[in-house]
């Protein structure tokens, strides 16, 4: 589990982190995501101690890195694999002596290390490229190889940094894949950084989003997009604006598909007697559910009785204004 | 005129021996010196693993005078010094005194260059599992940057194979010596312009080695 209170950190006067607040637990999948600058790839450094921090605590189960030395320090960074964007890899060496490399630095015996090395080609379905070099693998295979290495010292936690930003949409889609079944086999937790949204909807449970160093949103990834705080929409950027008509009130409703509200718009035109015209809606797998979005644009005398009906049904809504 | 068969029989050979043993032993020192200093600036930089103010500017400042001096004055300049380790500032051993003062501040800088370029993320990488800064260098670092390495090396051995022939023109014998005494000094071109001729061959092999290792390792 990786709690972490009121962390602060700032760099030759510049707050890079603020106030941060949140809790990892066992097993979780969680997304850390802003846009570029907002102090997530620190945040995320923090946890595994290559970054610093000035107040405030992280725990990662106890283990506080400020009140411990180098050595323990080292010992402590078995417990947490890390990925990164550009695979890390050295290029000069094989797939397997990549693999091999951190239970070669920590005195493994060979016949171990070989075991293990194998195990985790197969997890990640590289055997076949146990010779070659990096230059001659794919940057997913390249990032599978980093996978396999992260694993191999038999981690609790799993560091994505920006894991999937250098790959394509497709390639992405098999990463995730994989760190999901990681997660789900080897019960580790992953925390990943990315300024991807799709990363966040397809595989995390929780995320927090992070604006100007500060956590501005948090909680179950289909909780933040039902909300759509103002956070969200800063990071989600134009591609989400909605088109707002005139002669009437333009209204977006946002809520989790279910067997209650799959045909929430003809029930309220049929209960309440109103019309309405649409201007847009969409659904969206998430990990755990499917999202719907809804935008409609409605008489003005009728908006209260409409908010009235759709506050009762749970559902979330807002007046979309043009500004 | 010469005649060209005993030159070369009894001065070319002979020489170009001297000039083979100069530039490999005053190679292989600053090779081990500049390491050393490379690492350790690398180190004690302020991005590196343990970062020292003090140590890199000192290092660094040493590093920036001693490659200063023109290598005709370091020469000179250095005389007691060689006389001290060597007991003579005459020949070719005695020239490896200079040599390696030149050369192995050169051959840091170029290691250095070498070790700096390696993954920022890679060194992250290592780090997040564990390894000890020791492991980083010589596990990660070293490894990553040996075609850099190579190139750089074989860019100060031809650049020392230049440093004999002004150590040649101040007794140390080898190659330079023969063009300067026999050829310039003798007006006799065939002679110069034959051993400038000699030397490019050896700048020739020495350059395609470095290339073809460097293309073997990377």
């Amino acid at each position: 589990m990786i709690e972490i209170h009121n962390l602060q950190k700032s760099y030759n006067g510049v707050t890079i982190l603020k106030d941060i607040n949140l809790t990892i637990q066992d097993g979780e999948i969680y997304g850390l995501v802003g846009r570029s600058g907002a102090g997530k790839s620190t945040l995320l450094r923090c946890i595994n101690g290559l970054e610093s921090y000035d107040s405030g605590s992280l725990k990662v189960d106890r283990f506080d890195i400020k009140q411990h030395n180098e050595n323990e320090i080292r010992h402590f960074r078995k417990n947490i694999g890390m990925i990164f964007q550009h695979f890390s890899l050295m290029e000069r060496k094989t797939v397997y002596q990549n693999v091999a490399l951190p239970m070669k630095c920590w005195g493994y015996s060979r016949t171990d290390t070989d075991k293990r090395v194998r195990e985790l080609l197969k997890v990640v379905e590289l055997e076949e490229k146990i010779n070659d070099k990096p230059r001659m693998l794919s940057g997913g295979q390249k990032q599978r190889v980093a996978i396999a290495r992260a694993l191999s010292l038999n981690p609790k936690i799993l560091l994505c940094d920006e894991a999937t930003s250098a790959l394509d949409p497709k390639t992405t889609q098999s990463i995730l894949a994989l760190l999901e079944k990681i997660n789900k086999t080897f019960h580790i937790a992953v925390v990943i950084v990315t300024h991807q949204m799709s990363v966040v909807r397809k595989i995390c449970h929780k995320v927090s989003i992070l604006e100007n160093g500060k956590i501005s949103a948090s909680g179950t990834v289909s909780k933040v997009f039902l909300e759509q705080p103002q956070s969200l929409k800063n990071l989600l950027g134009e591609e989400e604006d909605e088109l707002i008509l005139g002669g009437g009130k333009t209204i977006k409703i946002t809520y989790a598909e279910s067997g209650d509200n799959n045909r929430i718009l003809s029930d309220m035109a049929r209960e309440l007697n109103v019309g309405f015209s649409l201007s847009g809606a969409k659904l969206e797998r998430y990990r755990d559910a499917v999202l719907g979005a809804i935008v409609l644009t409605v008489d003005d005398e009728r908006i209260a009785d409409i908010g009235q009906y759709l506050t009762e049904r749970g559902v979330s809504w807002e007046v979309l204004s043009n500004d | 005129m010469t005649d060209i068969s005993s030159l070369i029989y009894q001065i070319v050979i002979p020489e170009f021996s001297r000039t083979l043993f100069m530039v490999f032993s005053a190679t292989a020192i600053s090779a081990a010196i500049g390491f050393l200093l490379a690492i350790l600036l690398t180190v004690s930089h302020k991005d590196g693993l343990r970062p020292n103010r003090y140590l890199y500017h000192a290092l660094d400042t040493t590093i920036n005078i001693v490659r200063s001096f023109p290598f005709i004055i370091l020469i000179v300049a250095i005389i007691p010094l060689t006389r001290a380790i060597v007991g003579t500032s005459i020949g070719e051993k005695a020239a490896i005194v200079p040599l390696t003062i030149a050369g192995a501040p050169f051959i840091a800088r170029l290691v250095e260059g070498s070790l700096r370029e390696v993954d920022k993320e890679l060194i992250q990488a290592a780090k997040s599992f564990g390894a000890s800064n020791f492991q980083i260098i010589f596990r990660i670092m070293i490894p990553e940057a040996v075609p850099s390495i190579i190139s750089g090396i074989t860019l100060a051995i031809v650049a020392i194979l230049g440093c004999t022939a002004m150590a040649g023109a101040v007794g140390a014998g080898g190659l330079g010596a023969v063009a300067i005494t026999y050829g310039y000094a003798n007006f006799d071109n065939t002679v110069m312009y034959g051993t400038v001729f000699f030397l490019i061959i050896l700048v020739q092999v020495i350059q395609s080695a470095g290339n073809y290792l460097y293309k073997v390792l990377k």
